[in-house]
């Protein structure tokens, strides 16, 4: 399910790192939570966002979830399809569902992002209480 | 409030082991919604979906006198309704705001059901024993009944083969006295949800069986068991307003676009006299419907602004599962609620533009 080519979040967002560009989007078990996803607001390429910042969100028929920058950088691609399609954030949460591809400003920030085994253990623990 | 202090219906536990989501509503712990909220939506507009109501409130109003309490206490108009009918009302405040909105049952001209909202019961209870004058009884009756609410072009297919009376006999919004699965059951034809459908009040102890028997009969019509999610989706859709987001003790019936029952030529009522004086005056802002325009979900408490100043804010708002549109109700300065009229909400931090559209925003067709 968790693919160890990825790092995760707390946040249960999902990051995929190739030439110092990182792919993101929210995790299965977020999309899974939240239900049918209905709306997906996506952030504006240029936009310069620091680790922690509201990048977008995600929006059930009952619940909005805002989605968070897992790394600083500058955005440089948002997943236009999902404006008439954001039912693909719940088919394919990992792939073709991606929200926005940030360029790193600082690579040392993925060291705090959780591995596949890491985020299943935290799946884990989370479901205890 | 943790689940030990939460009350549960005689169906909470069948709603559980079902699949539901439970959370805390109303004091009480309910399903929020089963597999798929657009799932159990959907149901209910193209077959039939079943609803845990036990929640509600249910206060029998009995004597000589019921009547002249009720029509002194609501703002409908009581002595229209004839043996067996039902009618929507509010339960009003002086200045013509809401204690409740409610629906009353006439039994006979000295019997009446009133189904209360779950939060507003002990209120509106107190409320009725404050003006209770008169050879009247009051009684809560709420812990005796369990309610299931059966709803969608295909809910008198699933119910009939349960009751041993002629269901197609009963028109929306009467009902009548019968059995389901053979236990004395108020066999209602209403709902919260714009489609046909029936509202069973029975004795708690048997309601999980007949939840059971329902899931049963509607198989054919692909019933679901549905959450509070849904039920809110879908009354939304039917513009029927929903206490505490549209309707309060602030909001006046005329306010809140609900004059069809208010019925200012009849005797003197409490909040008649707010009411006729805003009617002469004229009012200041009216509950409408309206359309995102542009793209974004409004949601309950989001700002509205109108012509670029604050006013209010979205009572109800959501994506709208059948119609597959961003909707909402606001309260609009009157003079910005004719059908067309735009104006913006606020969603996170930015003006998204919306219009006033007719309502209901959803019609059953049959």
């Amino acid at each position: 399910m968790y693919s160890d080519d990825y790092l995760y979040t707390k946040e249960h967002e999902w990051v995929r790192v190739e030439n110092g560009e990182a792919t993101l989007g929210i995790t299965h078990h977020a999309q899974e939570e939240l239900g049918e996803i209905v709306f997906v607001e996506l952030p504006e390429v240029g936009k310069v966002l620091a680790a922690g910042d509201t990048l977008g969100s995600v929006e059930s028929v009952k619940a909005v979830s805002d989605v968070y920058a897992p790394v600083s950088g500058e955005v440089i691609a948002a997943n236009d399809l999902l404006a008439d399609k954001p039912e693909l954030v719940n088919q394919e949460p990992h792939s073709g569902g991606w929200i926005a591809r940030i360029r790193l400003s600082d690579k040392s920030e993925l060291d705090g992002l959780m591995s596949a085994d890491d985020y299943e253990a935290y799946l884990g623990e989370e479901k205890k209480h | 409030m943790n689940s030990e202090t939460l009350k549960k219906t005689p169906l909470t536990e069948v709603c559980r082991t079902s699949g539901g989501k439970m959370v805390p509503f109303a004091g009480y712990e309910m399903p929020v919604q089963f597999a798929s909220t657009m799932d159990e939506h959907l149901a209910v507009r193209r077959g039939v979906g079943l609803f845990d109501v036990s929640h509600m409130g249910e206060v029998f109003v009995t004597g000589p006198d019921a009547l002249k309490l009720l029509q002194h206490l609501t703002c409908n108009n009581v002595e229209k309704l004839k043996d067996g009918q039902i009618h929507y009302s509010g339960l009003m405040y002086p200045e013509g705001t809401f204690v409740d909105d409610l629906l009353v049952h006439r039994f006979n001209e000295r019997k009446y059901l009133l189904c209360v909202n779950a939060a507003n019961r002990d209120k509106d209870v107190r409320w009725i024993l404050e003006h209770q004058t008169g050879d009247v009884q009051v009684e809560d009756a709420s812990e005796r009944y369990a309610q299931i609410a059966i709803q969608g072009p295909k809910a008198l297919e699933t119910v009939q083969p349960l009751v041993d009376v002629d269901l197609s006999a009963i028109k929306y919004y009467w009902f009548t006295e019968g059995h389901v699965d053979g236990v004395p059951a108020i066999i209602a034809r209403t709902g919260y949800t714009g489609e046909d459908g029936f509202e069973l009040y029975t004795a708690n102890e048997p309601a999980p069986r007949i939840w059971q028997r329902l899931m049963e009969t509607g198989r054919p019509f692909g019933v679901v068991p549905c959450g509070l999610a849904a039920r809110n989706t879908l009354r939304l859709e039917a513009k029927m307003a929903l206490y505490g987001n549209d309707i309060d003790q602030s909001t006046t019936v005329l306010e809140a676009d609900l004059g069809w029952i208010c019925k200012l030529q009849k005797d003197d009522f409490i909040g008649k006299a707010a009411l006729l004086r805003q009617k002469e005056g004229g009012l200041r802002r009216k509950l409408v419907g309206f359309e995102m325009l542009d793209r974004g979900i409004a949601r309950d408490h989001y700002p509205v602004f109108v012509d670029g100043r604050p006013f209010g804010h979205v009572t109800s708002g959501s994506f709208a599962p059948y119609l597959q549109k961003n909707i909402g109700l606001a309260y609009l300065p009157v003079e910005h609620t004719a059908v067309g009229t735009p104006f913006t909400v606020e969603i996170r931090g930015k003006q998204v533009a919306a219009q006033v559209v007719e309502t209901p925003f959803y019609k059953r067709n049959y």
